[in-house]
């Protein structure tokens, strides 16, 4: 299992990476895990949304179960990864690279300070 | 009473609750309301109370004394023996998918050749396990529509030549939803077949058109213009259908259909004064994971037999609690197999035979009819399948008591949803009417008329 350094990560299985304002978005090599393969995604924003830490990205659905998955920070969305609707298994393959969901603007770079570092998030992987 | 308990068991649950016998357990209820003496007639015996209630039943008409020429939405079609002997089988009777669906290999299996047989006649990729009829796959239809554009889309087109009832049910499905527009069936738009008035209603918040193919009257509409302005708007477009005239007409999935849905019940299921029917849901590829209900798909098992199993049910609340789209988690089991079986009994080219003659009888009849003083065909340029409708010189309600009085439901009377067609009376002939039953209302008609 994959806990990058550089990023921040939520209970809920998001990961953020933020570089110069702009957050990059994804579910973490834990959640791809528990998943098992990812058949579907379906965004619920479209660019240029304004959204709120905790709204709902979207949902993501395996051969096992449905998932939702929320921005860790509030701003403004730029980009939606469209390639991961048409494929998925981008999820499984790549969770931190290719299998990205969202960009952001991040409009309250301080609402990262609540998000855990790697060895928080490792830890509390374990204990589950 | 029927208990299953013994007297001995309930003694050990008195003793447990520590009361003396049953009646102690309802003491909080004021004894004047305890035991009240209802005001009903003396029991009967089995043979008595069969005899009272087939005297009672013998008072409603129906099409098996009576010529019929009744349709708008429900259709006397034949059903060959071979549907209810099957039906009837032990084995098929539940009404649902059971929870452990795959358990069930034949009812799957039925269910997957139903999907598979209204694939084939609307034209589209994938059908789902249907509906409870009709209006309730239109409302669902809706319901796609809404949730595809996330809710940001706000306009729902519908056609007046929608029929009416579908057209209800989707305005009760969206009653709480006071953001959302159901509209394009006022007089203004109105009934015509160019479709003009509707197309001028498209723009950008248009989630969904929805068209009725043959229309409520029974024409036949090109809709390819139509279409393809909601395609040009982004909207998604449904079409509303009689599977029996699907087997001649152009299936939608080739004018370009987002959704097709229709009413199953001239497949095999008696009229049975409205119901149970069955209403089945059709989308595209694209529209795969929108699509509410369940889908049955084949597969292989690992010893490599064929084997059936739910393979979708992608927006039930089971799957998406808090984000279900649908509250359908069922499907019309039993109506859904009589369809599969009527389908297979009349098989491609006995199906299309059926739909023929219902087209050759329905225009001998308006030909027929039309030369009656007095009653004109309405709608005369536009072509149409098994219904049509007919202008009358007199109410429609006297024509009716009239035929009634000769032992014919002598159709539909159009101007109770339509003002605008008062003295308008629709009618639908069936491969069941015989050029003799057409001599004969038209007998009766002109005896009227002459009356």
């Amino acid at each position: 299992m994959k806990y990058p350094q550089e990023l921040r990560y939520l209970k809920t299985d998001e990961w953020v990476k933020v570089e110069d304002g702009i957050a990059i978005i994804g579910i973490t090599d834990y959640a791809q895990d528990a998943l098992s393969d990812v058949v579907y995604v379906e965004f619920e924003i479209d660019p240029d949304d304004e959204v709120s830490a905790g709204d709902s990205i979207g949902t993501i659905e395996s051969v096992k179960a449905a998932a939702e998955v929320h921005f860790p920070v509030s701003g403004t969305v730029l980009e939606v990864n469209e390639e991961v609707v048409d494929a998925p298994e981008m999820l499984n393959k790549e969770p931190y690279a290719g299998g990205w969901l969202v960009k952001l603007q991040v409009s309250d770079e301080s609402e990262l300070d609540d998000l855990m570092d790697a060895a928080a998030y490792e830890a509390y992987c374990q204990d589950r | 009473m029927f208990t299953p308990h013994t007297q001995k068991d309930v003694e050990v649950m008195l003793k447990s609750l520590g009361i003396e016998k049953i009646e102690d357990l309802f003491s909080v209820i004021p004894e004047k309301f305890r035991y009240p003496k209802l005001n009903l007639p003396e029991q009967l015996t089995e043979m008595e109370a069969a005899a009272d209630l087939e005297s009672i039943a013998s008072a409603n008409g129906s099409t098996k004394e009576l010529l019929s020429f009744l349709g708008a939405g429900a259709y006397d079609h034949y059903i060959p023996a071979a549907v209810d002997n099957l039906l009837q089988r032990g084995e098929w009777y539940t009404a649902y998918t059971p929870y452990q669906p795959e358990v069930s290999q034949g009812t799957l299996q039925a269910i997957f050749e139903f999907q598979s047989l209204i694939c084939q006649l609307t034209g589209m990729a994938v059908c789902n396990a249907s509906h409870y009829d009709a209006a309730t796959a239109a409302a669902e239809a809706a319901i796609l529509a809404d949730s595809h554009f996330r809710g940001k889309r706000k306009k729902f087109l519908v056609s007046r030549a929608v029929n009416p009832q579908y057209r209800a049910v989707m305005r009760t499905y969206f009653r709480p939803h006071d953001d959302i527009q159901i509209l394009g069936d006022d007089e203004e738009t109105g009934i015509g077949t160019n479709m003009a008035k509707l197309i001028e209603l498209i723009d950008k918040d248009t989630a969904l058109v929805l068209v009725q193919y043959p229309d409520f009257f029974g024409r036949i509409v090109d809709y390819k213009p139509l279409i393809e302005a909601a395609h040009a708007h982004g909207a998604l477009v449904a079409v509303a259908t009689n599977p029996t005239a699907l087997a001649l007409l152009t299936p939608p999935g080739e004018i370009g259909a987002d959704i097709v849905i229709g009413e199953g019940q001239p497949l095999g299921i008696p009229l049975s004064f409205g119901g149970p029917y069955l209403g089945y849901f059709a989308v595209t590829e694209d529209l795969l994971r929108k699509i509410s209900g369940r889908l049955v798909g084949q597969t292989t098992d690992m010893a490599g037999n064929l084997a059936y199993v739910l393979t979708l049910t992608a927006r039930e609340q089971h799957i998406r609690r808090g984000k279900a789209t649908s509250n359908i988690c069922s499907n019309q089991g039993l109506m859904t197999l009589a369809a599969t079986i009527y389908m297979t009994v009349m098989g491609k080219e006995g199906f299309k035979e059926v739909a023929n003659l219902c087209y050759q009888k329905a225009h001998f009849a308006a030909d027929q009819l039309s030369q009656v003083d007095g009653y004109q065909l309405a709608f005369a340029d536009t072509p149409f399948f098994h219904e049509f409708v007919i202008k009358t010189e007199r109410p429609v309600d006297e024509v009716l008591e009239w035929l009634r009085d000769h032992d014919i439901l002598g159709g539909y009377d159009l101007g109770q949803d339509y003002p605008e067609l008062e003295n308008h009376l629709m009618l639908a002939v069936t491969e069941k009417i015989s050029r003799e039953d057409i001599e004969y209302l038209t007998a009766v008609l002109e005896e009227e008329y002459h009356d």
